[in-house]
């Protein structure tokens, strides 16, 4: 069955086959699973990064936060590219060899640990210091200041960077194509490369990151909403 | 209770400085049983860094703090043990924001004392209920007013069994209507036999709660004398010139 889309004033018209789409939807479902376990896991390992870094910077315990610093910085300051082909092509010269959803999943854990890192210290530093001080005062230890005071308002407070983050992270996800795993941007590429059909394959690309984006997005502002009204009413 | 038979807490030689500055010097004060010492003085003298130095929450330079054969004033005191037998509650020690009223007063019971939950909420009721407060247990404190969040503030202390109290400018930002309801709260506990240490602006409640009045000036002590002494005849001039500032505010 063919479907005509007219262009109006430009006069453009193409068509779109959309028996096509119906039949790469499989191998686009299959590479959206596949982004959603790389971006689950590389996210949730991300934020427990973050969790246990910024208190261990907040404690500025000794040799350990000089550690995180360097790598904050090493692991903003270069693309992701780079750190996959370090992990995949790198690794293996030294003897190590990991697979290569091992090696997005690193990949990306390293990548979004320092972006989670600062989301979360920059909550746990507006947590006023008569907060500590009244938590201290009661004789909380330092594990349980942070446990019970500190994270919980810090928490609240960074929701809209870790948001972002959680987006930012899904859609890096788009690169692990480069060490060879069926991810969306490769099956879109095979496909246009072996039938040319590229405005469905794209159009069917650009789609599958919507649907799996938008209502994370939508979910995520839903979920920022109710933490700030349970912990600040506003 | 000016000739209390046993010491609590016993402050020789205090000193503190921050950086330079020095903020207390050579301070010496004993602290009796059940004692309710006003410390009173000018803005910037010194009273809530006195205060807070007594809780750990600032370290100090040099001189003494016993309490419980301790010395306070070394650097190895484990203050976790020490803030549960001294309480204190200050002008804006926020409850904790993301907490009901019952779950900020039972953090401490609970997480650092361990008591059983049956126990430590009996208790944290019957306080409430002496405070008036029952009711609002399960709110948050951004439901409250200032006046409600103060005296959860107290009670959030009192739940943990303290020995001392220390009260630092507890009304200083409430609106006037809401003074009241505070001052009864701590008026109560002076009744009941606390020992606490409150700095205070209210004349009136410095006069009618002091068992002895402690004027510090630049760091220092002054005097320390009755109530009566105090607001009638003080012995230093600075003390004289103080109240006389207070009177004139009055007016
Ligand atoms: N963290 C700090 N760093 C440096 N200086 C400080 C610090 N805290 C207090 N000071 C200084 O120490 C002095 C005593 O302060 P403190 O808060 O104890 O005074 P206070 O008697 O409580 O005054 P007020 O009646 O205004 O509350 C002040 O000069 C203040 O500027
Ligand atoms: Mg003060």
């Amino acid at each position: 069955m063919m479907v005509y889309i007219f262009g109006g004033r430009v006069g453009v018209h193409m068509q779109l086959n959309w028996e096509f789409m119906i039949e790469s939807l499989p191998l686009y479902g299959a590479a959206m699973w596949l982004t959603f376990k790389l971006a689950f896991w590389g996210i949730l390992f991300s934020l427990l990064i973050g969790l246990v870094f910024s208190v261990i910077l907040y404690y500025k315990v000794k040799v350990v936060s000089s550690v995180i610093l360097a790598y904050v910085e090493l692991s903003r300051n270069t693309p992701l590219l780079v750190q996959l082909f370090f992990l995949y092509y790198g690794l293996p010269k030294v003897g190590v060899h990991l697979s290569e959803t091992a090696c997005a999943i690193i990949g990306l854990t390293f990548l979004g640990g320092s972006y989670m890192t600062e989301a979360f210290r920059s909550g746990i530093e507006a947590v006023g210091r008569t907060q500590i001080e009244s938590g201290l005062s009661i004789g909380l230890s330092k594990v349980q200041l942070a446990r019970y005071v500190i994270l919980p308002q810090a928490f609240a407070i960074s929701i809209p960077s870790l948001g972002a983050n959680v987006i930012f992270l899904l859609k890096e996800t788009s690169i692990v194509g480069a060490i060879a795993l069926m991810d969306l941007m490769n099956v879109a590429k095979d496909l246009i490369g072996m039938y040319y059909k590229t405005a469905e394959s794209l159009l069917l690309l650009v789609l599958a990151y919507l649907v799996m984006v938008l209502p994370l997005s939508l979910v995520l502002s839903w979920v920022e909403r109710k933490v700030r009204y349970a912990e600040f009413g506003d | 209770m000016t000739h209390p038979e046993e010491i609590l807490l016993e402050i020789e030689g205090l000193e503190k400085s921050f950086g330079d500055r020095k903020v207390l010097e050579g301070i010496n004060l004993q602290v009796g049983k059940g004692e309710v010492i006003v410390i009173l003085g000018p803005s910037g003298c010194g009273k809530s860094t006195f205060l807070r130095c007594l809780n750990g929450l600032e370290p100090v330079q040099a001189g003494r703090i016993h309490y419980r054969s301790q010395d306070l004033a070394k650097p190895d005191v484990d203050f976790r043990e020490v803030r549960q037998h001294i309480g204190m509650v200050f002008q804006n020690y926020e409850l904790f924001p993301h907490m009901t009223v019952i779950e900020n007063i039972l953090l401490g019971p609970l997480k650092v004392q361990k008591r059983s939950r049956d126990e430590a909420q009996r208790q944290a009721e019957q306080l409430l209920e002496r405070v008036g407060l029952l009711d609002r247990k399960d709110a948050y404190p951004r439901q409250l007013s200032g006046g409600q969040k103060q005296r959860i503030a107290i009670v959030r202390a009192l739940c943990m069994n303290p020995e001392i109290m220390l009260f630092d400018e507890v009304t200083a930002s409430l609106d006037p209507e809401m003074v009241r309801e505070v001052l009864e709260v701590i008026l109560g506990l002076a009744k009941q036999g606390m020992t606490m240490l409150i700095v205070t602006h209210e004349m009136g409640f410095a006069r009618s709660v002091g068992d002895r009045i402690v004027f510090m000036d630049q760091g220092k002590i002054c005097e320390i004398s009755s109530p009566e002494q105090f607001f009638t005849s003080p012995s230093t001039e600075r003390a004289q010139h103080f109240l006389d500032i207070f009177q004139y505010d009055k007016l």
